[in-house]
């Protein structure tokens, strides 16, 4: 492993692949800060372009540059202007936007870029050794698992079912779920509930609805109640990067579990980035004490530190079955898959016997890229903070055009903009009457998938059986309500003690 | 729609072909000034590929002037088609892509038109479906397979990237109804992408996988799939090893093929023209790198050779519909 580690530094410290990885990052940094371009169509732009390079180390180091910077530049959006381009962003704003509302943009930017970094690194250097020990692991997942990860991803609304909010919280979920079985699933040959309207017919977007439940009524709650509209612009905090020594001391367990189970999650073909967030954030959430648990929602650092850790170790993650197996996970391997194929590489289990210099090449590319980005982004984050300081009269018309635009550009489907301005409103209603938003968003992404995968177990067991023919199952349904029982059962432990100490007296 | 359309092959033929570059070369005499695709779908997906390759091989090679491209989802496919037929006197110059579904689609009434309120220009390409199993299954043929099915129906699953009633679970309708069997028992399971189905079938949760040909000479290349049958009517060039399903005495074939059509109404003379700027591209070096590249195969059928083959297609995939219950 040793000699291919060199062979790999070797090929990725030459000035063209150095040059190459510095303008990936570039690249994929400022077109993934818009919504509505993610990683997967950053990457299919670039491809003609790496495919004439020829040289194939050359043309995948650029690619990998420009796939971490579209997840990295991502969360910037979700962070300033609540608008996740993403699903797998969508938890990054959870927290990231609070922090920012209350004029701390910078140190949130500061913190997701230091988690992503630590994620990122922390997954290749797992991807390194275990690779192709994990290929089994990422083969170990049926349906029924995949099943039972995504009701332990569900758990992560537990979040915003704060006091008296439980019933709030369970209702926009179910709407979510619902909004979910709109369209034409993977298990009916017919479309549903789609009204005979055709545009319906493969579904709400989720661009659309990321931006109609987030970005939107964000910046119609600007405009209708001035006196909240305080967009954190004014105080000079806002591009301060410094994080105390507390709070460095409370992410830092939490990037190292999540840059863990992250890139565990991303292994799994099934599973990738959103729920590694998604599951990130409701652990984290929900081993994390009372005081600390109270934050979540509303701008703690370990709420963002989390999905944010977790999402950049599932990227890496996702390339354990793509370079082992030739499967790729999750859309953007599948594009990757087929720059390799252009390329005449085949990814496999003999990649790396037959072109050790390409894998170890990619792999030593993902840690420069994530060095690099680091450097390259911490001196910007003063002055892409500073797009918040920008007066509400030109802030507001600048976020409904990115919210509008990210719903049109990738579909060219003029009536997105009329399902997104529809739903926007219905959300803005719902807003003021103080339902929260991200339970419903976090219903519609992990609907399809926990409606696919629970059917297709139900028709290879012939029932329900697979809950109790599959240990690893029950155990993860077992996880999930322990998950979501645990603060509960700790905060009435609690009070009972406060209440006994106080009959002592 | 991506489940019908988004190969692996697909997503690189749509990545590959996004930007067309090379100066024309001029090689071959201009048949037409310009074309505009209409694609159905969305960047990236298998349709977006079709259209802007074959746009990318007319230009170069000289016998297209100018091509664009217009991307236009919506009703997975539906609101094309209604474009173009609603708008039929504006569109002469506009070329739609499509595939099977167009014919599926049709048949379950998801689309209210048919092939039939377009004009049929040409079918350029296709790919075969094939059969495959893990490399570590005891199962070697088609035969192993029918006799491990005959041995536990309800415990010998198969699956596909598509849904049911949809092309991949048509094709191990197929087969299994050519052995003799009962294709409405065939325990079909759907997966949202080939990929997925794919990590299924190797992690066990499925005893074999239909899926396109192309797709599964990658995996049978890198040594974790066995393909055991294809289902053309001789074996293929690209990967040889792989038995048809004739042989082993299945009278199946089908071909996945992709395709263009014009406006209803479309005049005489431009639809020669489109037909034979096609034509012309089988036999130009661009066009021969471009279908390398995603793995294509060769399939033409132009103007009336073209009904007929679809006619051909919506019988078959009609009456089996109809006896697996989903019309």
């Amino acid at each position: 492993m040793l000699e291919g580690i060199m062979v790999g530094l070797g090929t990725a410290f030459s000035l063209t692949n150095l040059l190459m990885v510095i303008g990936g990052c570039l690249i994929g940094t400022f077109i993934g800060m818009l919504p509505g371009l993610g990683p997967m169509s950053i990457i299919a732009i670039m491809i003609p372009v790496a495919i004439s390079i020829g040289d194939p180390s050359a043309a995948l180091i650029l690619l990998a540059g420009v796939y971490y910077g579209a997840i990295f530049g991502g969360s910037t959006s979700s962070i300033l202007i609540n608008a996740p381009g993403v699903a797998s962003t969508v938890a990054t704003s959870f927290d990231g936007y609070p922090l920012a509302r209350q004029g701390k943009a910078g140190k949130a930017l500061t913190v997701a870029a230091i988690a992503s970094f630590s994620g990122g690194t922390i997954g290749a250097i797992l991807l390194m050794i275990f690779a192709p020990a994990l290929a089994t692991v990422a083969l170990l997942f049926h349906s029924a698992e995949y099943f039972a990860l995504m009701v332990v991803g569900l758990s992560a609304i537990a979040a915003f079912a704060g006091s008296g909010q439980v019933g709030k919280a369970l209702l926009m979920t179910l709407l979510g779920l619902i909004m979910a079985t709109v369209g034409e699933g993977a298990l009916f040959n017919m479309p549903r509930f789609t009204m005979g309207v055709m545009d319906l017919q493969s579904g709400f977007g989720f661009i659309t609805l990321a931006m109609a439940m987030f970005a939107l009524p964000e910046a119609m709650y600007l405009v209708l109640d001035p006196s909240r509209s305080n967009t954190g612009g004014g105080s000079s905090e806002i591009k301060d990067l410094r994080i105390t020594r507390d709070e460095a001391k409370a992410i830092t367990p939490v990037i190292g579990r999540q840059s863990i189970q992250g890139f565990l999650i991303g292994v799994l073909p099934g599973a990738g980035a959103t729920i590694a967030s998604f599951l990130g954030y409701a652990v984290e959430r929900n081993i994390a004490s009372k005081e600390e648990q109270e934050q979540f929602g509303k701008g703690s650092v370990k709420g963002l530190a989390a999905p944010e850790s977790a999402n950049n170790a599932a990227c890496t993650g996702s390339f354990v079955p793509l370079l082992t197996l030739g499967i790729p996970g999750s859309g953007t391997t599948a594009i990757l898959l087929g720059a390799l194929i252009a390329l005449n590489v085949s990814p496999g289990p003999r990649l790396m016997v037959d072109e050790p210099q390409i894998f170890w090449a990619v792999i030593i590319s993902m840690y420069l890229g994530n060095l690099i980005l680091l450097i390259l982004n911490l001196p910007l984050i003063p002055y892409i903070a500073k797009i918040l300081a920008v007066p509400r009269n030109y802030l507001i018309p600048f976020i409904l055009f990115f919210t509008l635009m990210g719903a049109y550009i990738g579909q060219n489907n003029a009536t997105e903009l009329l399902i997104l301005v529809g739903l926007g409103i219905c959300a803005t209603v719902l807003r003021f009457a103080d339902y929260p938003l991200a339970p419903l968003l976090i219903g519609f992404i992990l609907g399809s998938m926990l409606e696919d995968n629970f059917a297709r177990s139900m028709q290879l067991y012939d029932g329900l059986g697979f809950i109790l023919e599959r240990p690893m199952t029950l155990g993860l349904l077992a996880l999930a309500i322990i998950l979501v029982v645990l603060p509960s059962y700790r905060a009435r432990r609690a009070r009972l003690r406060a209440e006994g100490a106080a009959d002592a007296d | 729609m991506t489940t019908w359309t988004l190969t692996r092959r697909a997503a690189i033929a749509a990545a590959a072909a996004a930007l067309a570059f090379g100066a024309p070369a001029n090689a071959e005499e201009k048949v037409l000034d310009s074309i505009h695709f209409l694609i159905p779908g969305g960047a990236g997906g298998g349709w977006d590929g079709t259209a802007r390759g074959t746009g990318e091989a007319l230009t170069a090679s000289g016998l297209v002037g100018k091509a664009s491209y217009e991307n236009m989802s919506g009703g997975g496919g539906g609101k094309a088609i209604g474009y173009l037929i609603e708008n039929a006197a504006s569109q002469h110059g506009t070329l739609m892509v499509n595939s099977t579904p167009i014919v599926i689609r049709s048949l379950t009434g998801v689309f209210p038109q048919n092939f039939r309120d377009l004009t049929l220009v040409a079918g350029t390409i296709g790919d075969y479906a094939a059969i495959v199993v893990g490399k570590d299954s005891p199962i070697n043929s088609m035969e192993d397979l029918l006799a491990a099915y005959k041995a536990d129906p309800r415990g010998t699953a198969m699956g596909g990237g598509s849904v049911p009633g949809g092309m991949d679970h048509l094709v191990a309708a197929m087969v299994m109804q050519a052995a003799g069997e009962d294709p409405t028992a065939v325990k079909y399971i759907p997966y949202d992408a080939g990929g997925k189905a794919m990590a299924a079938l190797l992690s066990g949760e499925i005893a074999a996988l239909s899926t396109g040909f192309s797709e599964a000479i990658d995996l049978a290349n890198a040594g974790e799939v066995k393909i055991i049958g294809v289902t053309a009517e001789e074996r293929v060039d690209s990967y040889p090893d792989a038995p048809t399903m004739k042989e082993q005495g299945l009278d199946t074939t089908f071909v996945n093929w992709r395709g263009f059509f014009a406006a209803p109404g479309l005049p005489e003379d431009k639809l020669a023209a489109y037909q034979a700027a096609l034509e012309k591209m089988y036999g130009t070096a661009e066009w021969e790198e471009v279908r390398a590249r995603n793995g294509w195969v060769n399939i033409h059928n132009s103007g009336d050779d073209f009904r007929s083959f679809l006619e051909g297609q919506e019988q078959v995939i009609g009456d089996l519909m109809k006896q697996l219950g989903f019309l």
